[in-house]
């Protein structure tokens, strides 16, 4: 049964979310859809320590052989990134049912958790799967589940926002479609190993160009990056605050996933970086984002909005790593996938606890909070930390990899840039900061209790993982070096990080 | 709609063809033209005539929307569970071969042993049963799913 692992990993939640549809009872599918998202998450302890042993796994669906037949590949990467989404997904899932009962209507409550693990086979099948036709349906399952779930928000601007996002996103993966179709005409194949093989980038073709161009800028738009991030702000704005902190944790990552793979494994970063000039109009796009949405962030007065428009600065930090295109760039970028997903998911956990107390999340009800909610607020505290990159925390890491790397490469204007950028988001974490201890108490903010243990212990752990990746981080900046290594060529087989 | 009969009359003769046809490019698919989309399309295709011409409280009498909901679900479960089954027997999934029912396949040193006339030629039952069943489930599907839509327009009410 072992070497079925990279499958069930995706057939378990798939399976599920019909089934959960077909009982229709609230209490079983919750209790199923909790034991599910930690199974899923098992197998991707399983698989990880699978291939630090052994290397690479490969898995042939219907036995058909490779080139012809899908395949899945585990590799350091993949099952890098796999361990993080599924982790966030069990958490953030275990974490919901006290703000779900708020904010979802009870007769929809089996239907979310459908969409939830059916986004989760989504995200967890663009990591592992090596077949690019599959990228796209796996894309558009995590994508179609997700409007579906942002549309759930309680207000009526929440199906406005999934519309948008709809419209926007269907754009994006249409052009990912557009470029797959057009690197499928040029190789005859659709094996992502493959089709690196018989690809010739250097043969100045109009077609492969033409194809990469469609799928970057479809791949950005999944990724929020800046200019085109214009869905995101809203949709994770009016979304329940569970689906954010688990969309927010994971779906951008994912995307930045498939976009690593899309340079490094099928087209090669010489091609990209150097034929091309991707890395200079990454490394612009991501320092505009990353100012321009912090200083967006620092005049919200919505919380979760707030947090929003910092996403979409972060998505910049970790493209700036790849445009880098060297390891230790690259390391950086991947570090802080997982670094900023645990800030991230932390940090919008706690936003839903204030919003489950509170009844909302604008900085004007959150007067005082911190008198009546003090677990939560300091919560936001250590999370806020992290956001800024203060050291013994999780974004120290990435900032510092980040900035070594630029330093490597004598980026020097980029490195204070870097520096200068995390000034903003202190400023957007203290205004809150402020407001929830300094402030006089708003009426709500004076009737409201402490969060119930069932959603502070599951925050706690996540914010706690911040501080502990702040000090340790063999499981993440090694993995991710492992990652790197074996991304650019320098290293076919890795040991333990 | 409901007061011309000649409507009335013809949709009625119309449906069960219809229904008929889909049935047959659903169960035909694999040995013709066709498949589990196409026909889940058709069979739908026949519901939502009846809805045009009788009403949407008609139609609800046939297809419940409740139980239709179910059905969207119960495809894909279909679809997944036969890819299971494949795993379950010690296949990868959806390797239908594992869903060999005609032994003789595996042995082919039987066939020798056979009373009477040799079988000329042998099917690859598990192939076929694997395929058969998959695209059942997504006939099943895209039934239900064609059915919501029409519900989901047609209606004020909200549908699931």
């Amino acid at each position: 049964m072992i070497e079925q692992l990279p499958i069930l990993i995706i057939v378990i939640p798939l399976l599920s979310a019909p089934l959960f549809v077909l009982i229709g009872n609230r209490k079983i599918v919750q209790l199923l859809a909790l034991a599910v998202s930690w199974v899923v998450f098992g197998i991707a302890i399983a698989l990880l320590s699978r291939v630090l042993e052994r290397g690479p796994i490969s898995y042939e669906l219907g036995n058909w052989p490779s080139p012809y037949g899908i395949v899945y590949v585990v590799d350091y990467l993949s099952s890098f990134v796999i361990l993080f989404v599924s982790a966030l997904g069990a958490i953030v899932l275990t974490y919901a049912p006290p703000s779900i009962k708020q904010e979802i209507p009870l007769s929809k409550h089996y239907l979310f958790y459908a969409m939830y693990l059916l986004c989760l086979t989504g995200l967890l099948g663009m990591c592992i799967t090596g077949d690019l036709f599959n990228v796209f349906v796996f894309l558009e399952i995590s994508s179609l589940s997700s409007y579906a779930l942002i549309s759930l928000g309680k207000t009526r601007r929440a199906p406005v926002a999934a519309l948008h996002y709809l419209i926007i996103g269907t754009v994006g993966a249409t052009f990912f479609l557009i470029g797959i179709g057009l690197l499928y005409q040029m190789t005859g194949t659709l094996n992502m190993a493959d089709i690196a093989s018989r690809v010739n980038p250097d043969s100045g073709s109009r077609t492969i160009l033409v194809a990469f161009a469609f799928m970057t800028v479809g791949l950005s738009v999944k990724m929020a990056v800046f200019p085109l991030h214009t869905w995101l702000p809203n949709a994770y704005t009016q979304a329940p605050s569970v689906v954010t902190s688990f969309i927010a944790a994971t779906a951008t990552k994912v995307s930045v996933y498939a976009f690593i793979r899309l340079v490094f494994g099928i087209f090669t970063p010489q091609f990209a970086f150097e034929k091309l000039p991707l890395d200079q109009a990454l490394m612009v796009f991501s320092l505009i984002g990353i100012f321009v949405a912090s200083t967006a962030a620092i005049y919200q007065t919505d919380v979760k909005r707030m947090l929003a428009y910092s996403s979409v600065a972060q998505i910049g930090y970790m493209l700036l790593g790849v445009s880098m295109a060297n390891v230790s760039g690259l390391t950086a970028g991947i570090t802080h996938l997982f670094n900023h997903a645990l800030i991230k998911g932390g940090l919008f956990m706690v936003v839903g606890c204030f919003a489950l107390r509170i009844g909302s999340v604008k900085l004007d009800d959150l007067r005082g909070a911190g008198k009546t909610m003090p677990l939560t607020s300091f919560a936001w505290v250590i999370g806020g930390l992290g956001l800024i990159g203060v050291p013994m925390t999780a974004g120290f890491i990435s900032k510092w990899l980040l900035l070594t790397a630029a330093l490597e490469l004598n980026w020097w204007p980029v490195a204070v840039l870097m520096l200068f950028s995390s000034l903003l988001a202190l400023i957007y974490i203290w205004r809150v900061v402020e407001v929830l201890y300094l402030a006089e108490p708003s009426a709500r903010a004076k009737s409201a209790r402490e969060a119930p243990l069932m959603m502070l212990v599951p925050t706690y752990v996540v914010i706690g993982a911040t501080i502990v990746f702040g000090c340790w981080t063999v499981y993440s900046a090694g993995l991710a070096h492992n990652a790197a290594m074996a991304l650019t060529g320098l290293v076919e087989s890795g040991g333990m990080p | 709609m409901n007061t011309f009969p000649i409507i009335r009359v013809i949709t009625k003769i119309l449906i069960p063809y219809i229904l008929l046809f889909g049935l047959y490019v659903q169960f035909h698919g694999d040995f013709g033209p066709g498949g589990g989309f196409q026909a889940g399309v058709i069979f739908a295709s026949a519901l939502i005539l009846y809805g045009l011409v009788f009403g949407l409280a008609e139609l609800h009498k046939v297809a419940p929307p409740k139980v239709i909901e179910k059905m969207i679900a119960l495809g894909l479960v279909i679809y997944a569970g036969t890819g299971l089954a494949c795993v379950l027997l010690g296949g990868n999934f959806l390797d239908y071969n594992m869903l060999e029912h005609d032994f003789l396949i595996d042995l082919p040193s039987a066939i020798d042993f056979l009373p009477g006339d040799k079988p000329h030629h042998f099917l690859p039952h598990g192939q076929h049963l694997g395929i058969f069943l998959v695209e059942f489930g997504v006939g099943i599907t895209v039934t239900a799913v064609m059915t919501m839509i029409f519900y989901a327009f047609a209606g004020r009410e909200q549908v699931a």
